[in-house]
């Protein structure tokens, strides 16, 4: 077993896990945030996306021994104080999810592209997320939705 | 998907890693972004009983200018080379090549030294350390050595690294006339054929090309024939698209599999080779 430390939404969650204990497994089953997805579970699809040190991140191809010491924000970390994140407001004004599993991580890729790019267009957008799968194909909404947070971090 | 069990270290130094590994009698592995072992190890395709860390080794990551040379890190992040200000001016055609690599989220943590020892035919680095003539640096019980891109890419997931020695990094002369070419699968993002070209050219005419394939056979090669045509010509599209025309005839075995068959491989070789001496030929007129 190995200790690991890891900041996650702000908190510092301690845990003794196997080397090979996944991040997404350590995220869903040792802290129950449910919120992270596990779709392909072979790097591709994206549902599993969380930010480690600000960055967008696969936490299927990351063991959680790996980001000892990192700071890890997941889709339940973006909301503050009851009040939805911009992205999370974009997804629901534009309607931008229809089964929803993908929605946690196309945010998380999201917010690492608009904190990289706030001003992006549709190109730089659809770039952003193609390491997100929708299944649904209802890309065209969750691209509104991005393009909606986007749009109104620029009003401000 | 659950690997086998492991024991996980971390490595505070290069002494320190190779002295884990030593330790490991044969049955350790690096480990920094982790993008090509993990996915392997979830397959059990991988099973080391000791997985070393190197991520965090200080100086292993970040990319350098040194006497006219640029020098990067074996650890450093696609994302990184990506967006690098220095290689934006001045090689340009790595900018390209690494932005190129699966997606925002795999850039963030897959590094070059992983993917150079992992030897993954379709990994697009290859084609671009072959078109700079990198050299590639390494560390090991005997000593350091600087292996050739033109020499480590020998094989189907087979590169000159011994099974005790470590990857510190890639040093190249910066060529701004360089650009990469690439047919990419749309799931992974893989290179189902990817060409990087780099153009020595003065007063018009090309003095040297060279040309390095991914994708398309067991490992990267030089286009050798496509370079011999293009020695001497003058630097124009014409004699671009002529000498592309013996793209084909410089590949011997080529891929076929799910994503694109061996026909379909061989056509496109030619035609990405073109678009990648285009795109040189641009960056070339363009100064």
């Amino acid at each position: 077993m190995a200790q690991v430390s890891i900041r996650v939404n702000g908190r510092v969650r301690k845990g003794d896990v196997e080397p090979r204990l996944l991040l997404a497994h350590f995220l869903r089953e040792h802290l129950n945030l449910t919120g992270t997805h596990v779709g392909c579970d072979t790097s591709q699809c994206g549902a599993c996306t969380v930010l480690i040190d600000g960055r967008s991140a696969k936490s299927c191809t990351i063991f959680a021994v790996q980001a000892d010491g990192c700071d890890v924000t997941t889709i339940e970390g973006l909301a503050r104080d009851g009040q939805l994140h911009p992205l999370q407001e974009g997804f629901w004004e534009e309607h931008g999810l229809q089964c929803g599993y993908c929605t946690p991580g196309m945010i998380m890729s999201a917010v690492d592209l608009l904190n990289d790019n706030p001003t992006p267009s549709e190109r730089d957008i659809r770039e952003g997320i193609a390491g997100n799968f929708c299944r649904c194909t209802g890309y065209q909404h969750i691209v509104n939705a991005i393009q909606y947070a986007a749009n109104k971090a620029a009003r401000k | 998907m659950i690997p086998t069990a492991f024991e996980y270290v971390r490595a505070t130094s290069l002494d320190d890693a190779l002295a884990k590994l030593a330790a490991s009698k044969g049955e350790g592995k690096f480990i920094a972004g982790g993008h090509s072992i993990v996915p392997l190890m979830k397959l059990r395709l991988s099973q080391p009983k000791v997985l070393i860390d190197i991520a965090r080794i200080p100086g292993l990551s970040g990319i350098r200018e040194k006497d006219g040379r640029i020098e990067i890190g074996a650890a450093t992040v696609h994302h990184d080379v990506a967006t690098s200000a220095l290689l934006r001016k001045q090689c340009p055609v790595l900018c390209d090549t690494a932005a190129a690599i699966g997606d925002p989220q795999v850039r963030n943590r897959g590094t070059l030294g992983g993917s150079l020892a992992h030897g993954d035919p379709s990994a697009d680095y290859p084609a671009s350390m072959l078109a700079l003539d990198a050299g590639i640096h390494m560390n090991g019980p005997k000593g350091w050595r600087v292996v050739k891109a033109s020499e480590f890419f020998q094989g189907l997931f087979t590169v000159d690294l011994a099974h005790d020695e470590i990857i510190t990094g890639v040093q190249f002369t910066p060529v701004r006339a360089a650009a990469y070419a690439k047919l990419h699968q749309r799931a992974s993002h893989y290179a189902i054929v990817g060409v990087a070209a780099a153009l020595d050219a003065s007063d018009g005419r090309i003095r040297s090309a060279r040309i390095g394939l991914t994708g398309a056979g067991p490992c990267a090669i030089r286009l050798r024939k496509v370079e011999e045509a293009l020695a001497g010509k003058t630097a124009s599209t014409d004699s671009i698209t002529a000498a592309a025309r013996h793209a084909a005839a410089d590949v011997q075995t080529v891929n076929s599999d799910l994503h694109a068959s061996e026909e379909y491989r061989r056509a496109m070789v030619p035609v990405f080779t073109r678009r990648a001496l285009e795109a040189a030929l641009t960056r070339l007129q363009r100064g």
